[in-house]
């Protein structure tokens, strides 16, 4: 027995969690004499298993370690624990583990990263396991009472009945006996076909907050004694902070403090952030530069062109047969030149943090996708090690890929050390979170063509030429100097595998590195190559003289998941039956994030620059659907977000900067300019794919070739706006 | 110091005239539902109700506020009852991230005050709010329940 116990320490290590604002839960230990360890939540209840905790009074607490966003994942895997754990929906409630409490634990809660469309389809396994592991436990412990077997007991809506003789008890009476059994080596998992809480389109749990301003996000986090910080980074990438005269400000209204926060930025603590954000106007800042401030839009442009240069070195992503052979010797060649610029994430919420440094702590409340990134970033900014470290996540008002870089938090921490024993909120404004994104990459593509003497499509060469996310922020992803990322969609295998067979295909990236650090952006690499690739093929069709539906369907023979959304998306806008007067349609695929997802679009053009788009059909195929009503928002969501990068979008580098500084220059859709999307889901069942970003890479080129089709105009650049085209 | 009439309380608060009234109805009184995107009235995150009008907070100075009658979302629920737009939004879950639903909610309670069953082109003209995460088809569809309730 006592080494039964020692065994049991040694899984379940040790933690003491502190009570804090949005600590989410605190964790005690408990070693009943000559028992095994129970681990405890903040209210003393018991844990069964890492993934759930329950209450007395039958109340379910499932831990939820990816963040929630917006995109309801939250709600989603709370749906995967409770399918195996047969318990109450109607008494389930979620909590955040600290990425402090997982590392201490052996990282129990595995990985916290939430982007890539993985919060869902990477932690599946795993949480459908702790939910049924913990059906068992509970149901073993009820067997254990009765003196009967467990094999005749079963579990519903958290009571268990013994069949044969009728008695039924619930989860909460019997969690104490539960938490103190050994969890079983193995659990089986129910056959998809026998899911019931999994695939229906229940209510978020997160919503009512939303409602009424409870709900706390970053910028709300309120501690005792907390000051507020202003931050302004050199606007220059790569450049310093020279000098800054305090003296300036130094008596203004509620100045605290003013910092230098590592060697590029500047900050002003103040009893509110609007005293900071007002001395940080005043204060006079002098910055060194450096040679990124003689770049320019046009100048990372023409260095992008020269890379579509066959003599320049590129990557060879995907390959079949001799394009460059078949292209030289083909009856007809078409050729294109398309582009995509940066894109600021611009979450509603602008980026902060609160940190509070002590000799020997620091601890974070933030909203963050990636808790352990962030966890690290603390770690590294405060010097501390990990037992002296925490992170409480709180909700995030938007995410699309922004947090999960930590350079927010790691200036929170920055700030915070200066001032030890004060809690710092530091808040960028927006025009700081303009100029400080982590861009959607900057690239062009030159794409050539080549059909036979019956129009049959027998080459493609597609050039990709410039940033890579990877070389910046993954570097060790890297496969010899190849960022396999940037081939997301038009990959020869894998989660973003191209959609067509062509004989003779060269796809390639010719890596060019600008110094405006890019990031992940909802969607990532998919959203310009589903756009070059996309748009092409229209391209392609027209020169063939052929349907843009018919002309894919060809070439689609040999992948039935890409065709089949592809067809799902054509039907239900009945692309073989004529459009209304005046409207014209487009229609688009792509695979991105282990999902399938087309696209098509009805619109009208009123002088060839002012669009209406009517109708938006999109179709998806993740596998399999956890929640219906939460797939429909991120499809309907995703057009939103594709649509307004087109039509509004675009960041401009005007002497190393990023000129646009806020909503009135990057401009984002309304109500007004977005009609219904209709989704149509066709689960295929076998595999997992995400669903948060894959449909944005059809948004724009469904409404690109629709534009074609209306006006017989290509548009090969990203924003409408450059071209003075506009919403109706 | 200034007074303003916030939710039903006056309360005497202890800032500049020309602060802009989103900061001191977050920092100054606590309230914190009310969201800060732009700082340049062009999110809509910060709507409140100024004598019951739908008004962007942060371009609004507490100078120009004090007198008036100030309702932020955490005002909006009379009592224990929430107002219909948001228990329209609970049903029919309306919010993703929610950050920019407090400006959301406030400016469709102003709209539904002001036309109790608004047409597409009605809420098209009066909400001008950005949702980044794309709630949009949610917001007319809530309204139109709400409308024909």
């Amino acid at each position: 027995m006592n080494k039964h116990v020692s065994l049991q320490m040694n899984r379940r290590a040790f933690v003491i969690g502190s009570a804090t604002l949005g600590a989410g839960l605190a964790i005690g230990l408990d070693i009943p004499f000559g028992g095994p360890a129970v681990v405890r939540a903040a209210d003393g209840s018991p844990e069964i298993g890492a993934w759930v905790v329950v209450r007395p009074d039958d109340t379910v607490v499932i831990r939820i370690a990816r963040s929630e966003m917006g995109q309801g994942s939250l709600t989603g895997l709370a749906q995967l624990v409770a399918e195996e754990l047969e318990c109450d929906w109607t008494k389930v409630t979620t909590e955040y583990p600290t990425p402090g409490q997982s590392v201490a634990r052996k990282r129990v809660w595995g990985d916290f990263s939430t982007g890539g469309s993985r919060g869902i389809r990477s932690s599946q396994d795993y949480v459908r396991k702790g939910g049924a592991t913990a059906r068992v436990m509970l149901i073993q412990a009820a067997a254990d009472a009765w003196k009967v077997p467990a094999s005749e007991c079963t579990a519903a809506n958290s009571v268990i009945t013994h069949t044969p003789s009728g008695r039924t008890t619930t989860y909460g009476k019997v969690a104490e006996a539960a938490a103190k059994l050994t969890p079983p080596a193995d659990v089986k998992l129910k056959d998809p076909k026998d899911w019931k809480l999994i695939g229906k389109g229940v209510k978020r749990l997160d919503t009512v907050d939303k409602t009424t301003g409870a709900m706390v996000y970053g910028i709300d986090v309120k501690l005792p004694g907390m000051l507020n910080a202003a931050i302004k980074d050199c606007p220059v990438f790569g450049g310093k902070l020279k000098s800054y005269d305090e003296a300036k400000v130094a008596g203004m209204k509620g100045v605290k403090k003013v910092v230098t926060v590592g060697d590029t930025a500047v900050a002003v603590v103040a009893d509110t952030w609007w005293h900071a954000k007002t001395a940080l106007e005043a204060l006079p800042i002098t910055w060194d530069e450096g040679d990124n401030a003689k770049v320019s839009s046009e100048s990372i442009a023409k260095w992008l062109a020269e890379g579509l240069d066959d003599a320049q070195p590129a990557y060879v992503g995907n390959k079949n047969g001799d394009a460059k052979a078949a292209i030289a010797g083909a009856a007809k060649k078409v050729e294109a030149v398309y582009s995509y610029p940066y894109q600021n994430h611009a979450t509603m919420e602008p980026m902060n943090a609160t940190a509070l440094y002590t000799a020997d702590k620091c601890e974070v409340w933030c909203g963050t996708q990636n808790g352990e990134a962030a966890f690290a970033a603390v770690l590294e900014a405060s010097g501390l090690p990990a037992e002296k470290c925490d992170v409480h996540k709180v909700m995030l008002g938007g995410g699309f890929g922004r947090r999960g870089q930590t350079d927010y938090v790691r200036q929170a921490v920055m700030i915070a050390k200066q001032m030890p024993g004060t809690p710092i909120k530091l808040l960028w404004s927006r025009e700081e979170d303009m100029a400080h994104g982590k861009y959607h990459p900057v690239t062009q593509c030159k794409m050539t063509g080549a059909f036979d003497a019956n129009n049959n499509l027998i080459a493609l060469h597609y050039r990709l030429s410039g940033q890579s996310i990877l070389f910046s922020l993954r570097p060790e992803a890297l496969q010899n100097g190849m960022d396999p990322a940037a081939f997301q969609g038009v990959a020869q295998s894998g989660e973003a595998a191209f959609g067509y067979s062509v004989p003779n295909l060269l796809i390639e990236h010719a890596m060019r590195n600008p110094h405006v650090p890019p990031g992940f952006w909802r969607g990532v690499n998919v959203n310009h190559n589903a756009i070059y690739m996309e748009c092409f093929m229209d391209e392609l069709a027209q020169a063939a003289g052929q349907d843009p539906l018919e002309f894919r369907r060809k070439l689609m023979g040999n992948h039935p998941k890409h065709l089949a959304v592809l067809n799902a998306v054509a039907e239900k806008i009945g692309w073989t039956t004529p459009a209304p007067q005046g409207v014209y349609r487009g229609i688009a695929q792509v695979m991105g994030y282990g999902s399938y997802v087309a696209g098509a679009a009805e619109i009208s053009v009123v002088d060839g620059s002012k669009i209406k788009v009517h109708r938006i059909v999109a179709s998806t195929d993740p596998g399999y659907v956890v929640n219906p009503a939460q797939v429909e928002r991120q499809v309907a969501g995703s057009f939103v977000y594709g649509l307004s990068a087109l039509f509004y979008g675009g960041c401009t580098v005007k002497d190393g900067k990023i000129e646009q500084t806020n909503f009135d220059t990057y401009n984002s859709m309304r109500i007004s300019e977005m009609p219904k999307v209709e989704t149509v889901m066709v689960p295929s069942g076998g595999f997992w794919g995400g669903v948060g970003e894959p449909t944005i890479g059809v948004a724009a080129p469904a409404v690109l070739n629709a534009y074609f089709a209306a006006t017989g105009k290509r548009i090969r650049s990203v924003p409408l706006r450059d071209q003075n085209i506009t919403f109706a | 110091m200034a007074n303003l009439t916030i939710n039903g309380k006056t309360l005497t608060l202890d800032v500049e005239p020309d602060t802009p009234l989103l900061w001191a109805i977050r920092e100054n009184a606590g309230l914190t539902g009310t969201k800060y995107g732009c700082g340049i009235a062009q999110c809509g995150a910060c709507t409140v109700h100024i004598d019951g009008v739908a008004m962007r907070s942060c371009g609004l100075s507490v100078s120009e506020a004090e007198g008036k009658k100030i309702t932020t979302i955490e005002g909006l629920a009379s009592g224990d009852s929430l107002h219909k737009v948001q228990e329209a939004w609970i049903a029919q879950d309306v919010p993703q991230c929610g950050y920019c639903q407090s400006g959301m909610i406030m400016a469709v309670a102003a709209l539904l005050n002001e036309k109790p069953k608004p047409t597409d082109a009605d809420i098209d003209e009066a909400i001008t709010n950005i949702c980044r995460c794309g709630t949009f088809q949610q917001v007319r569809e809530a309204i139109h329940t709400i409308a024909s309730a």
